[in-house]
């Protein structure tokens, strides 16, 4: 099967590009750009004008809940989600039940995704046994049978002694350790930002202090340990600053934030709004606008959706009870798109920035040969028309989960073919 | 961000909280209030203002003393009242929130009164009832979390005009436990709303929330600075479960502290008042030579807090 995509507009961050310039795709790699290969037989053309033709995004933090929450979502609905959102990689937490602590789990999860022949789904094995923070996984297995990295999901360790021993066994191998940071106790079952909307509303608080009390154990930990670990969803601006000392001082640190985070904050609770449970919780104005100051000097590495469908009966609860998380797979380009058009200075470097921070540093992150468009990588694409502006409404979403704070907003750029493997796996 | 209790022309559809509250609406409530206040002094102790109406008591959290005054307030209505412990019934067996809601409704209830240990559970009922075209149903929050009490909060501001008349030149001190109450952010609320010229909050630091400032009160750890001058002194009650562990190393230093004693209120006007929303726990909030002293007008609170349940439950069943 060749492709000719013609008239688009490649974007491709990791070598500077933004030009009009057509690709050419045989046997599921780019075989070249601009001019045709010497001898290529066209299948089928596809018409690009005025689409910008993007790497496939590279999404670090996607729940699809297989297995054991399918009434939440299944890998079906999500993958179909993800080629929706142009989403073609995507990473997986390991909180699913059971947990991904076994290699059997791990490559029944691929394999089923495999099957589905839609986006590349990268698990994280759990990093303790049952994420419960006592014992260690077999962390060596489970990278065999595809584990990209050890995560604890939400669930902090208690024990530092564990918390330390995690990072050594990793560091033998050299895995990559991805954590959010969070004290285990202090916050713990807090629903909010500690902070005036939280006191007015009579909710509980998780303080910007759960969050830096972490980092701080967490980069002394590293100093001694040397172990690769890459931050989720940081979510304060003092946390980011302890982000930046750490880069800056060369520990081998990356950090990523959940797209909802770079434009929300924790008056968007409105009157209870439950959409607006998330985890960690959306923070105060300066919080947010420290998160968009640092994707411009790279202090955060790449935006992730953090996409977690909850159904009804989970969200349609008073603000305490409900299930933190949202939709987010078919937002993240659009989310990425509205930050640079927001906070990029140049309009010349919009595009550009925005689809950097879903593919190319997302995709450094995980060390893999994705979210780039050259001659010899694999053709997984993204074309998005980034005029277009779309509704966020339940109908106009393909995951199971509906609930996202963003319903009724009008966003940025819409996606129109995701193209996996040189196959056009959706095409709106 | 539209709030679900007003309708669009600023009626009011549901009392939720009384943040937003336009000053006119809460006069409005107080006068009815008085209408209602010596109906129980009366031979037949009943108006026929809601013949007819069926008020449903959702109790998800228990309460006798609020559940009562409602009772009695919808009853000297001439209202129909059905009495729900939710805890023990629908939603034990599974039922969601808004299953139960949508069933009661089927059986023409015209006003449901709310408590539910969720801060924002009676928007969740009233933002539901809203779409879903049964906004005639009203919703009455009787206590959320840590969220809103408005008829506490009404009632309070009714005893402080009975005593005080005009709320421009007072100083209103709010003592204890601000952290869980509910009944301090109504208060704090109406009074801000109406143009006291000073609320005060005092506590321990462990019991001032974070943020509070931007509610319009200045805050004071210091008992004896903080009653200085006060015109109304309202007491919280400290749940057992806070008297001793992380918050407060006990009841008794608490009460070394922050105990409403004779000496104390000395340092208030000579005419100040004394308010406690109960139950009060004598000898751990409050000193009972002051519970029970000329300052204190803890009972007239309860009478009034009927008045003014009838006058909220008279307003939205659109008299």
């Amino acid at each position: 099967m060749n492709l000719h995509i013609q008239n688009g507009r490649l974007v491709d961050p990791a070598s500077q590009t933004d030009s009009q310039q057509d690709l050419f795709i045989s046997a599921g790699k780019i075989v070249a750009i601009g001019a045709p290969p010497p001898v290529f037989h066209v299948d089928q053309v596809i018409d690009a004008s005025g689409l910008v033709v993007a790497p496939g995004l590279v999404d670090l933090a996607a729940r699809l809940r297989e297995p054991g929450y399918e009434y939440k979502a299944t890998l079906d609905s999500e993958l179909q989600a993800a080629i929706q959102g142009g989403v073609t990689s995507l990473v997986c937490p390991p909180d699913t039940d059971p947990v991904l602590d076994e290699p059997g789990l791990v490559e029944m999860l691929t394999q089923r995704a495999r099957n589905l022949k839609q986006a590349h789904v990268y698990p994280l094995g759990a990093l303790t046994v049952g994420l419960k923070g006592e014992a260690l996984t077999e962390m060596a297995q489970l990278a065999e049978a595809g584990c990209i990295g050890f995560s604890q999901a939400d669930l902090p360790i208690r024990e530092t002694t564990v918390l330390l021993r995690a990072l050594q066994y990793a560091r033998t191998f050299d895995f990559t350790v991805w954590l959010r940071p969070q004290d285990p106790c202090l916050g713990r079952g807090g629903i909010a930002h500690s902070g005036a909307v939280a006191s007015r509303l009579g909710l509980s608080g998780v303080p910007v202090m759960s969050e830096t009390i972490a980092l701080h154990t967490l980069f002394e930990l590293i100093r001694s340990t040397g172990t690769r670990v890459h931050i989720c969803r940081i979510s304060s601006a003092n946390g980011l600053e302890l982000v930046r000392a750490a880069k800056r001082e060369g520990l081998p640190v990356s950090c990523d934030v959940g797209a909802h985070h770079v434009h929300l904050t924790e008056v968007d609770i409105g009157f209870f709004d439950a959409n607006a449970r998330l985890d960690p919780p959306l923070r105060a104005q300066r919080d947010r606008d420290a998160i968009r100051q640092a994707l411009l000097d790279g202090t955060i590495d790449a935006i992730c959706s953090d996409h977690a469908p909850v159904d009804d009966d989970e969200k349609l609860l008073p603000f305490g009870e409900a299930s933190p998380g949202a939709t987010g797979l078919e937002l993240l380009l659009s989310l990425a798109l509205k930050w640079a058009m927001e906070c990029v200075d140049d309009p010349r470097q919009v595009v550009l920035q925005a689809v950097d921070k879903v593919t190319a540093r997302s995709a450094a992150i995980l060390g893999l040969p994705i979210g780039k468009l050259e001659v010899g990588a694999d053709a997984d694409l993204c074309l998005f028309d980034p005029a277009a502006y779309w509704r966020v409404e339940p109908g106009a979403l393909a995951s199971q989960g509906k609930h996202t704070p963003f319903l009724g907003y009008e966003l940025p750029g819409r996606v129109q073919l995701t193209v996996i493997g040189g196959h056009v796996v959706f095409r709106r | 961000m539209h709030n679900p209790q007003l309708s669009p022309d600023g009626e009011l559809l549901h009392l939720l909280t009384i943040e937003g509250l336009p000053r006119a609406m809460i006069t409005r409530i107080l006068d009815t209030a008085s209408s209602f206040v010596n109906l129980g002094d009366r031979e037949v102790k009943k108006v026929p203002l809601m013949r007819g109406k069926s008020v449903f008591n959702l109790f998800f959290e228990n309460s006798t003393r609020t559940r009562t005054t409602f009772e009695i307030a919808s009853k000297r209505l001439s209202a129909d009242v059905i009495n729900l412990n939710i805890q023990a019934s629908s939603t034990s067996k599974g039922e969601s929130l808004l299953d139960t809601i949508d069933n009661l409704a089927a059986m023409h209830a015209d006003m449901f009164v709310v408590r539910h240990a969720q801060s924002g559970a009676p928007y969740l009922i009233a933002n539901h009832l809203n779409q879903t075209q049964q906004a005639h149903v009203h919703v009455i929050n009787a206590g959320d979390g840590r969220h809103a009490h408005p008829t506490q909060g009404l009632l309070d501001m009714y005893t402080i005009r009975h005593y005080k008349q005009d709320f421009s030149g007072l100083t209103v001190a709010i003592v204890g436990d601000i952290m869980h109450s509910r009944v301090a952010r109504s208060d704090i609320h109406a009074l801000t709303t109406l143009g006291v010229a000073e609320v005060r909050a005092i506590g321990p630091r462990t019991l001032l929330p974070s943020g509070l400032e931007q509610m319009g009160v200045r805050l004071f750890t210091n008992m004896k600075e903080g009653l200085k001058g006060v015109d109304v002194v309202i007491m919280l009650r400290l749940q057992n479960e806070r008297m001793s562990g992380a918050l407060l190393p006990s009841a008794q230093e608490f009460f070394k502290n922050y105990g409403l004693t004779p000496e104390r209120l000395a340092l208030a006007k000579p005419d100040a008042i004394v308010m406690h929303p109960g139950p009060m726990n004598r000898g751990v909030e409050i000193d009972s030579a002051v519970a029970d002293g000329r300052q204190a007008v803890i009972l007239p609170q309860v009478t009034f807090g009927i008045a003014v349940r009838m006058a909220v439950m008279s307003i939205l069943a659109g008299n």
